[in-house]
């Protein structure tokens, strides 16, 4: 196994508009360069305002999934309440952190709303170093490629429908250079009225 | 190499294995069943190392069964693939199984479901899965031929266009393979 981060493949994209945030993933699952199945979901509803996107080794995709639901829950029925994101941020970050010499191969991005309905985006590594950004994060395979077109479609303030757009032509774009990633994308637009869910045809290949 | 390869129809699972069991240049078996009945409705596929692949059939299969007589319930096909995936899962960074898995079940009211699993933990439903080298072959072919709610004869047909072409052009010999099927009515071994 080369590099086991890119063994299944697997995109994320999150950007913060004005008061919504959009996190949008590639829909392949691959065994190195065969691929499985085209409908794999990479993100994940924590609570109505919180999602989080995994990219990385599948296993510890769905292990992560389902040990931060676990979590989540027993966080709920001890505080009664819904966790913030930058709370929910520092558990995952401490939770890959702990398995330091020994780590889950996955490397998460967490787009949330706080109290206040402000857009908080978080990126990190497999080991849980995390880089907050007020614009977009990225992760995956083709995080280089979709740096370059985040950063040059990226506009500060955009309301959920040119958020939709402008993320959408990002990771499209990405995809198509990226044999690993693709096979179609999600998109999910988070707003203080709900999440949107939209999913996207992209170069089927 | 093991091939595996298993197809859904319309109400039923249709899974082949081959049936060689080698070790380096040497064919020691050439009857090897790794098509597992873990219940009267699931059937389990099995390929890698000939040694975890039976305790491993064998440790999902008991569990299965003893959960079923503690709870006094049919576990659902999703409930023992994700079963299987968390063995797989949790013994990765201990002493990892190298196994590949096809999990194939009809449960009563949701109908077929087939799993596909690998030796990492990666488990995905799928619509037809195949593992070894017969996953570099087949895939496309059952991406041309398949189509949802195929009957029987319709899947035998495709089933055979697979193998055909594994024995036509992979290096390997695969001459014989073994079929069984899961449908309502239970798992059975099956001529194609």
């Amino acid at each position: 196994m080369t590099d086991i981060l890119s063994y299944n493949g697997g995109t994320i994209v999150a950007m913060a508009g004005d008061r919504c945030v959009a996190i949008a993933s590639d829909r392949r699952l691959g065994v190195q360069y065969t691929t499985i199945a085209t409908d794999m979901t990479r993100v994940f509803k924590m609570h109505d305002r919180l999602l989080l996107g995994l990219t990385g080794l599948a296993t510890d995709l769905t292990t992560l999934r389902n040990l931060f639901n676990f979590r989540l829950n027993l966080y709920k029925m001890r505080e009664g309440r819904l966790i913030k994101p930058k709370t929910f941020a520092n558990l995952v970050s401490s939770t890959l952190y702990a398995k330091r010499f020994g780590p889950y191969f996955c490397e998460p991005v967490i787009a949330g709303l706080d109290d206040e309905g402000n857009p908080f985006l978080c990126a990190m590594d497999l080991l849980g170093a995390s880089s907050n950004d007020d614009s977009f994060v990225v992760c995956g395979t083709s995080a280089e490629s979709l740096l370059g077109t985040c950063e040059t479609f990226y506009q500060p303030g955009l309301g959920p429908d040119d958020l939709f757009e402008t993320i959408s032509q990002c990771l499209l774009s990405a995809l198509d250079r990226d044999c690993l990633s693709g096979w179609g994308a999600e998109v999910y637009i988070l707003t203080p009225s709900g999440i949107t869910h939209k999913t996207l045809k992209a170069r089927m290949d | 190499m093991d091939s595996l390869i298993s197809i859904t129809g319309d109400g039923f699972i249709l899974s082949a294995a081959d049936t060689t069991s080698a070790r380096s240049i040497v064919v020691m078996k050439h009857d090897l069943d790794k098509i597992v009945a873990i219940d009267n409705n699931k059937m389990i596929s099995i390929a890698g190392d000939s040694g975890d692949a039976v305790a491993f059939s064998q440790l999902v299969r008991a569990n299965v069964q003893l959960n079923e007589l503690q709870s006094g319930i049919t576990m659902s096909t999703s409930g023992v693939a994700n079963f299987t995936r968390n063995i797989l899962a949790t013994s990765l960074r201990q002493r990892p199984y190298e196994v590949q898995v096809l999990l194939a079940g009809v449960d009563p009211q949701a109908g077929p479901a087939l799993y596909f699993l690998d030796y990492l933990g990666t488990c995905h439903p799928v619509k037809y899965g195949a593992h070894g080298y017969a996953n570099y072959f087949v895939l496309a072919t059952l991406d041309r031929y398949w189509k949802p709610g195929m009957d029987l004869e319709a899947v035998k047909e495709v089933m055979r266009a697979c193998i055909r072409e594994i024995q036509l052009r992979l290096l390997i010999n695969q001459p014989q393979f073994k079929f069984k099927i899961v449908d309502e009515n239970g798992v059975r071994e099956i001529e194609v």
